[in-house]
């Protein structure tokens, strides 16, 4: 049953819209600091647009994407209507109206501190607020996922969750942890000095409570996009889920390990100790677990589909995929930028080798790679496959979508791997322009018109999947067939209460928090003189 | 008729496996962690203050240590800048003191001009920032800023004399250059020289930008820009907060310098609304 059609669209055009515009400004900010471009006059231009996107493609885009998903999988894993369907229009207009009043300070010029707040700068206090109704707004559907969970527990004791449910609910409650850090550094560090109380910062503070929220947001991220393999992939392509248990084990997984871990960002960070960075990067190391048994759990399912679909030997099931299957491609596509993406990741998370890397562009590039990359092509999927449902209109536009598909791959493959190469040649990254007359740097500049048509692919695939979901609501009507998941092979009729609650691993999450950020955090409020003056964004004087 | 529900499975209990098991994990995997980088690792460092176990693990934890003798920091040569800019500077500014400003500025007229504009290529103060007169006040006075004429006029001023002069000079218009537009803008301004570590100047002295404590520089008289381009470069004059310009001004080439200054000095100056 998927009755809250209207808010489940209002959640994912607003999502597309948003990512829409700030796709255009990275287009932008590629183009004028690749070679084709002269220096910008204005320098400042710059890091307002990187601020843009980056509040919008962090904050705004994903939390909109996992609550609209998020509100479908409520009603249509659980059978039943959404309960408090008003909160959570509520919380879209919180939403609506954090990101109106982050964005006009960012477009001002008053807030241009990139969507990481980068302490001692600080912006127009109006730009933080925002992003606190964003969040405020999201932690609302965090509530009603675990109110509407409680409701359908409480008619149906016993049963299993169904998965796509209980991966929802992990991922909400993951968010709901992680935004703690960047609430506490808002809330009690940056909007003092922006309000003008304070007119000093503890910079390195605010740095440590934003690495609590800067990496497990990732994981965020990635969790609509992790449910989609699970839920819709195995279906999508005629198979069936390898296993339900292997999924829940994942997905408890990211919940424990993907929060108490990024002080990784802080490497090369003074005021953190060695041997919590290095406690940190061991558990940055097993997120890689989840991921892997993510893998051969999807690689299994789909080997299932090709098996049926009558493909032999060991590779014969791989000709026999459905490839024409939008979805196949999303989530192939998906894979091959998760395997690059992670195996940079690797390199990121090793307290040695990211002493090479550090703060250069080969960064940017691996998130591009991973979220742009990885994660987006399956926001891309998970609304083609929820399209019909929500409009009622069939999509017809298959071989646009596969185009869509394919052009976003190869965008994104050829805007990210020279980015990874110019970031080892040791090209800093949040600069507005390069010298790339001087010879040091001049390796460098193939690299970014290389990444500067990769971007313009996505640009075009952008604007092809506009097009797919606007002629999805111009098609004849046509009662769509009744949405279901993906069955699994042995579907858990009964389970382990541990992969069937919530207790234990978010338990574990808090716990491993405290011990892993507890005293780098008491240390710096213990300390006196660790503030520094704060310095003002688009202020003259 | 409800089926009879199996009885339910506690979990925190060390007879769920589940639990012990993954709480077990989570603690091994976290000890081993912290044994690795809080023991092991730090003892590859061989010096005094971080042999010895204990000091192992304060160090790896951030402690703040003593690395080796403590050094007492080098005492710079010539005088600098002590002036702190704070929001509560000037909070005390109201119209008397543009009054008493007004008064005190009349032994400045000589070479600034009765309404703050020279004409003796001494600096139009008229509309600078206050913040800005108020520091160069202070610099003149501690002697961080040296000059023959202006030294001897600061000495004897009062701190609240310098805020109400400032008050007065910001009040003032600015100039007003018939010409329209500003003149093209020259690379060192726009862009400054990245790979010589020169910022571009109209970040902080406008017109892309500006800082606290930087002061607008359009319709300056073009003799004295360079002129202090120049002392920045050569150390003659070091009131710059943390050597900012004296940097900014050694990495510059005689043309570079000289190009800054005729634009800033033909460029109109922003009209305040």
């Amino acid at each position: 049953m998927l009755n809250s059609r209207r808010l489940v669209l209002a959640h994912f055009w607003f999502a597309f819209a948003t990512f829409g515009v700030a796709l255009l400004l990275g287009a932008w900010q590629m183009y004028v600091r690749s070679p084709l471009h002269p220096w910008l006059s204005q320098p400042e231009l710059y890091y307002r647009s990187v601020t843009a996107h980056g509040s919008v493609m962090a904050y705004v885009f994903p939390t909109l994407i996992a609550m609209g998903f998020g509100y479908a999988i409520s009603e249509i894993a659980l059978d039943q209507p959404l309960v408090g369907r008003r909160w959570a229009w509520a919380g879209w207009w919180l939403v609506l109206v954090g990101s109106v009043a982050a964005i006009v300070p960012v477009s001002l010029g008053e807030a241009s501190v990139l969507y990481t707040f980068y302490p001692p700068m600080i912006g127009s206090p109006f730009y933080y607020l925002g992003i606190v109704l964003v969040v405020v707004g999201s932690w609302i559907w965090v509530a009603l996922m675990s109110v509407n969970l409680r409701v359908w527990r409480k008619a149906n004791r016993g049963k299993p969750i169904p998965l796509a449910m209980f991966a929802n609910v992990a991922g909400s409650y993951l968010w709901a942890w992680t935004a703690v850090g960047a609430a506490i550094e808002i809330l009690f560090l940056i909007l003092p000095v922006a309000v003008g109380l304070r007119s000093t910062i503890d910079a390195g503070l605010s740095r440590v409570f934003f690495s609590w929220t800067l990496h497990a947001i990732v994981y965020f991220w990635l969790v609509p996009s992790y449910i989609a393999y699970y839920v819709l992939v195995p279906r999508a392509v005629g198979g069936r889920l390898y296993s339900d248990e292997m999924a829940r084990i994942s997905f408890i997984l990211f919940l424990v390990v993907a929060m108490p871990i990024g002080i990784h960002h802080l490497f090369a960070d003074p005021q953190v100790g060695s041997g919590f960075k290095f406690l940190q990067s061991a558990f940055t190391a097993l997120v890689a677990v989840p991921t892997l048994l993510t893998v051969f759990t999807i690689c299994a399912s789909v080997e299932i589909a090709g098996r049926l679909r009558g493909g032999k030997g060991v590779f014969g099931w791989v000709a026999a995929l459905p490839w024409r299957e939008p979805m196949m491609l999303a989530v192939a596509f998906s894979f091959v930028m998760l395997g690059f993406g992670g195996a940079g990741g690797l390199i990121n998370m090793s307290y040695q080798l990211n002493s090479t890397i550090h703060n250069t562009q080969w960064v940017t590039g691996h998130f591009h790679l991973i979220f742009g990359g990885a994660i987006v092509i399956m926001y891309f999927a998970i609304a083609y496959s929820l399209w019909p449902q929500l409009t009622g209109r069939p999509l017809v536009s298959q071989a646009l979508m596969r185009w869509q598909l394919w052009l976003w791959f190869i965008g994104m493959m050829v805007m990210t791997i020279p980015w990874h190469y110019a970031g080892l040649l040791g090209a800093p990254r949040r600069m507005a322009y390069f010298d790339f007359s001087n010879p040091a740097l001049a390796p460098e500049a193939i690299t970014v018109v290389m990444s500067l048509v990769g971007a313009l692919i996505l640009v075009v695939s952008a604007v092809l999947f506009f097009i797919v979901l606007a002629r999805g609501h111009r098609g004849a009507p046509e009662a769509a067939p009744k949405f279901e998941f993906s069955v699994a092979v042995h579907p858990p009729r009964t389970l382990p209460i541990a992969l069937n609650s919530f207790g234990l691993w978010i338990a574990l999450m808090v716990g491993l928090t405290v011990v892993n950020y507890g005293y780098p955090i008491a240390q710096l409020l213990v300390l006196q003189d660790t503030s520094v003056p704060a310095v003002s964004m688009g202020a003259q004087q | 008729m409800s089926t009879p529900q199996p009885p339910e499975e506690r979990l925190f209990s060390l007879r769920n496996k589940w639990f012990t098991w993954s709480v077990g994990l989570t603690v091994g995997t976290a000890a081993v962690s912290i044994l690795i980088g809080f023991v092991w690792l730090p003892s590859a460092k061989k010096d005094p203050q971080f042999s010895g176990l204990w000091n192992a693990i304060c160090s790896a934890a951030g402690v703040p240590r003593q690395w080796g003798e403590v050094q007492t920091p080098v005492a710079p040569t010539e005088k600098l800048s002590t002036v702190v800019l704070t929001p509560d500077t000037f909070v005390a500014t109201n119209s008397l003191s543009i009054g008493r400003g007004a008064t005190l500025s009349l032994r400045c007229t000589m070479c600034h001009g009765p309404q703050g504009l020279s004409y003796a290529n001494s600096p139009n103060l008229a509309g600078q920032y206050e913040s800005v007169i108020y520091k160069q006040l202070r610099d003149f006075q501690s002697g961080a800023r040296v000059n023959a004429v202006m030294s001897p006029m600061a000495r004897n001023l009062s701190d609240q004399d310098m805020k109400d002069l400032a008050a007065y000079y910001a009040s003032l218009p600015r100039l007003r250059i018939g010409r329209a537009g500003a003149p093209p803008m020259p690379e060192i301004v726009a862009s400054g020289a990245p790979m010589r570590n020169i910022p571009p100047c109209a970040a902080c002295h406008g017109p892309a930008n500006g800082k606290p404590g930087a002061p607008w520089l359009e319709g300056e008289p073009e003799v004295y820009i360079r002129a202090q381009l120049l002392a920045f470069a050569s150390g003659d004059r070091h009131n710059d907060t943390s050597e900012q310009m004296r940097n900014v001004a050694r990495q510059m080439t005689p043309d570079e310098i000289d190009a800054a200054a005729r634009f800033y000095s033909a460029s109109p100056p922003p009209q305040t609304p």
